[in-house]
């Protein structure tokens, strides 16, 4: 018996020497983390998909946190909803969110444009770039391998005729697609708007019609047409100033090639709310 | 200091703790798919073996020794490593959150690391004195780092291979394996001719 309590005791003693070391380590140096983090962090959905300009929804969530001068309205895939739960999180006034869905700039399908060469390489708009700037015969267009709609965390994106469509019903407007397009076709528009240029050819008139007959000539008509001024043709192609728009519809209307058209961008946050 | 430099390199090439002695096999073939991760867990690794020598050597000779207790040793051992192991994750995640962030989850991992639990019982077995033992320590640290280092270059070789279909996996991993500790019998005997004692 004695043996057993020998080799018992000073194992316990140790043990009990650690423990309370632990004990008065872990009180003495308890890092504080901010109480409200844990709940905010579960306001968020937790796509990680950067649209709020934060590395991933926990940065977002410390620096709402941290900094009671940051927008609790950034979370775009979250919404209305997930903006008012934040707020209330955080005690701050509610701010609706601008609701934003993703829009392919460029309708350069197998109708309009033409392949210049055959390619057969890796299945990949960023592989395919690299050779010669893509198979299609224009260069600033669609490279129609499907990057974005690989990216795309909510599979809203599809190949349709050799262009990317989004199927805006199921954009979140997360914007991972826009950040994927090696020829940075993709951009994020409010979802209240409709009117879209969908064209990002950068040559002169002339050249661009060689290559595509649904591209923006840059006439500068849209310009003329528009009553508030929200057209601009910039680098010989047309660009729509989303604040200024008030959605009328005149540029679709008097656009030569059809290149700007009115499309039902509601995003997937119409559906839920209605 | 001859014996010095003698058991730092034997304790780096000969007697490597992972390709050698085949102690710590577990993080060897768990951590070293990524270059980063590999370096980022050997660094915790060295850390942690001289910060338990430090604590263990003394518990040996002034405590297990005097007391005829010397039968104790693997399981006052266990329980020192665990418990400075949290105790240095405490500190460091208070004082140093950087150090802690890119230590990560590797820390806790090695509290019950058989590598670190083999150096600190081989430290006394081979009658090492505090320094030599500190010595042993960094020099199994390293070894440990660079059997990791790399064994994560030769798996990102694996990777890209073509390997057929039933030795994907583990089983060309632990084929790499074995040939990578072929490689180390090679230093057997090197560092004794190096310094003649």
């Amino acid at each position: 018996m004695n043996e057993i309590l020998i080799a018992v005791i000073p194992v316990v003693i140790i043990g009990i020497v650690c423990a309370a070391v632990l004990v008065v380590a872990s009180k003495l140096m308890a890092v504080k983390e901010d109480e409200r983090f844990p709940a905010v962090r579960d306001c968020l959905p937790g796509a990680n998909c950067g649209a709020c300009g934060y590395a991933g929804c926990d940065g977002y969530a410390k620096a709402l946190c941290e900094d009671p001068s940051v927008p609790a309205n950034l979370c775009i895939p979250g919404a209305d909803s997930v903006a008012k739960q934040l707020s209330e999180v955080l005690g701050v006034e509610v701010e609706d969110v601008v609701e934003q869905v993703a829009v392919v700039h460029c309708s350069g399908d197998c109708e309009h444009t033409k392949d210049k060469v055959i390619y057969d390489g890796i299945e990949s708009c960023a592989a395919a770039k690299l050779m010669y700037g893509g198979k299609g015969s224009c260069t600033y267009g669609c490279l129609g391998l499907g990057d974005c709609a690989k990216a795309c965390p909510h599979d809203a994106i599809y190949i349709k005729d050799g262009v990317a469509s989004v199927y805006t019903c199921d954009c979140i407007g997360c914007g991972v697609c826009a950040k994927t397009c090696p020829n940075h076709l993709i951009s994020l528009v409010p979802d209240v708007k409709r009117a879209v240029v969908l064209c990002s050819n950068r040559d002169k008139g002339a050249l661009t019609r060689k290559v595509c007959s649904a591209g923006c000539i840059g006439c500068k008509k849209c310009e003329k047409v528009c009553p508030s001024g929200a057209i601009k043709v910039e680098n010989n192609v047309a660009v729509i100033d989303y604040d200024k728009c008030t959605d009328c519809g005149a540029c679709a209307e008097n656009c030569t090639t059809k290149c700007i058209r009115i499309e039902d961008l509601r995003g997937c946050h119409h559906f839920k709310e209605s | 200091m001859t014996k010095f430099i003698v058991i730092l390199l034997s304790a780096v090439f000969i007697n490597n703790y992972v390709l050698s002695r085949f102690l710590g096999i577990c993080p060897f073939l768990g951590v070293s798919k990524k270059l980063d991760s590999a370096t980022g867990m050997s660094l915790a690794v060295i850390f942690v073996m001289l910060m338990a020598t430090a604590a263990t050597w003394p518990i040996q000779h002034f405590l297990l020794v005097p007391n005829d207790l010397g039968y104790l040793q693997t399981i006052v051992f266990i329980l020192v490593i665990a418990a400075l192991v949290q105790l240095v994750e405490i500190v460091l995640k208070r004082y140093v959150p950087s150090l802690h962030k890119s230590l990560g989850v590797y820390l806790p991992l090695i509290t019950t690391n058989c590598a670190v639990l083999g150096v600190t019982i081989l430290n006394i077995t081979e009658n090492y004195t505090f320094l030599e033992s500190m010595v042993n320590s960094l020099g199994s640290g390293l070894g440990f780092f660079l059997a990791m280092v790399m064994f994560s270059g030769v798996r990102s070789k694996i990777e890209g291979a073509d390997i057929p279909e039933s030795f994907k996996g583990l089983p060309v991993t632990l084929v790499a394996a074995s040939i990578t500790s072929l490689s180390f019998l090679g230093f057997g005997g090197v560092v004794e001719n190096m310094f003649p004692l």
